[in-house]
């Protein structure tokens, strides 16, 4: 027998969760711009409606009205597939987040696994937007994404083995549960949380890692040939990829919804909005390195730490065992 | 599951076969990314969730970027795909081919013998996987990690750079 109950709770959590992902992304343009403006000292979108917060609108009718145009140079199934790689790979990665107890759209045992494939499977999109519009600026995008991004995957994988480690689990919701019956792993695993944001920051490719845009040395980068809604869905995904990250923080690190007095939710969301800022902060505040640069502090300096940080972990726990 | 299993083997199976006749090598690489997706599934379908996860990661996720860097860096030009359709004749694929299907005849009798096993039984906890490799198979996981070792000395080897030459171009 199928229980109605049951289903129609699952049904409610996949949509809220997928509505509830794409309008925050959604929303985060406007206050990214409106934070901007405020770190710099001006005033950033506040014409249409209260606020500026119509802003959003206008620019969701702008882009979906604009000409959708395949270059003719392009190789045209590549190109049209690279924009809904993102998308659909850091949607899905929304799926293994609990949100706050029992709301969570598939509770897997290898839920941070999960995570890691489809922020790997996400790398694609930046390569093959950049590699199928068979332009130098974009294939030098392309290039540099594919280099970067599967540097910076190897120790985020491995900035998160120290948490793994303690709660004894990839099970995301183990691991809220371990945090919120004892301590929080940003205490223990400091090191870890900030190789994670470093590596995390630079997956989503924001400045201060924007190397495969870098707009003032490739045009674009990877999408300096897209327009319209293939362009949009690149920028959405970006937006869906720091709130995916803050909310990850918040998961791993930070409890994930426990919390005294206020619900569950809220607390989660609290914590992930702070986190949301932060990006945004770090964003208004430093340059974009040298690629050289890049490149050397992964593998010289965050590898050997987060290998360290791992090591050190573990042997504390065996000492304590 | 058993739906799940047939439905991702099948796709695994078409996937391959287009990663041999495709004549682009990138769309060869995209084909070749399904069919690992493909096999992760296949993984998941039997309950083996942890090797699902590791066949994403590392397959389809860090190995397959690679060969695309590779290729992608390749000037490809208009002759690239002639060429390829060239190699693809019949007497060039008709050995292997012949052979290969005794292998898969042999298969099916050997699978055909022994019990097959239930699809989505139960989900394995990565646990268990690491009592396995680390308890009964430590010497395989040991022997894997010399192979690797002698991988990664080989890659430092080969991308070393001479003192003299360094300075002849200034360096970094």
């Amino acid at each position: 027998m199928i229980d109605w109950a049951d289903t129609v709770w699952r049904l409610f959590t996949v949509f809220a969760v997928l509505i509830g992902a794409l309008l925050v992304a959604a929303g985060l343009i406007w206050v990214e711009r409106r934070l901007l403006a405020l770190f710099q000292n001006r005033y950033g979108p506040n014409v249409v409606g209260p606020f500026g917060t119509l802003q959003v609108v206008a620019d969701m009718v702008k882009i979906f009205t604009k000409e959708d145009w395949v270059p003719p140079f392009a190789d045209k199934s590549v190109f049209v597939l690279a924009p809904t790689i993102i998308m659909a790979a850091v949607l899905l990665s929304f799926a293994v987040i609990p949100f706050a107890p029992g709301f969570q759209v598939v509770n897997l045992n290898v839920g941070l696994l999960f995570f890691l494939a489809m922020s790997s499977m996400g790398v694609y999109s930046v390569v093959l937007g950049g590699w199928s519009s068979n332009s130098k600026y974009s294939l030098l995008g392309g290039v540099r994404a594919a280099a970067q991004m599967l540097s910076y995957e190897v120790f985020m994988g491995l900035s998160l083995m120290g948490v793994v480690l303690l709660a004894g689990s990839f099970d995301l919701a183990t691991i809220v549960d371990a945090q919120a019956r004892g301590i929080w792993y940003v205490v223990p695993q400091i090191v870890g949380f900030v190789v994670f944001l470093i590596a995390g920051s630079a997956e989503t490719r924001r400045l201060p890692f924007d190397l495969p845009e870098a707009e003032s040395e490739l045009v674009a980068g990877f999408h300096a040939e897209y327009s319209g809604m293939k362009f949009g869905m690149f920028y959405v995904g970006e937006y869906l990829g720091i709130t995916l990250l803050s909310a990850m923080i918040a998961t791993l690190f930070f409890g994930g919804w426990s919390g005294p007095l206020l619900p569950p939710f809220l607390w989660f969301v609290v914590k992930a909005a702070f986190f949301v800022g932060l990006f945004i902060l770090l964003r208004g505040s430093l340059p974009r390195p040298r690629y050289d640069q890049l490149m050397a502090w992964g593998w010289k300096f965050l590898l050997p730490l987060s290998l360290l940080n791992l090591l050190v972990t573990g042997a504390v726990i065996l000492a304590m065992a | 599951m058993a739906v799940v299993f047939y439905l991702s083997a099948a796709v695994a199976i078409v996937a391959t076969l287009l990663v041999i006749t495709e004549q682009h090598a990138v769309h060869a690489l995209l084909y070749l990314i399904v069919s690992l997706l493909a096999v992760a599934l296949v993984f998941l379908a039997l309950g083996a969730t942890f090797v699902a996860a590791l066949e994403v990661i590392i397959y389809a996720g860090a190995i397959m970027v690679l060969f695309l860097f590779a290729v992608m860096t390749l000037t490809l030009g208009p002759g690239a795909m002639e060429q390829e359709s060239q190699w693809l004749r019949v007497n060039n694929w008709l050995g292997p081919v012949a052979l290969a299907l005794i292998l898969f005849f042999e298969l099916v009798y050997v699978l055909g013998a022994g019990a097959g096993l239930q699809t989505g039984t139960t989900a394995v906890e990565p646990r268990l996987v690491s009592l396995a490799l680390f308890g009964p198979y430590i010497l395989a996981v040991e022997l894997a990690s010399f192979l690797l070792l002698a991988g990664l000395v080989g890659a430092y080897h080969l991308g070393r750079r001479d003192e003299d030459e360094e300075q002849e171009t200034g360096g970094l």
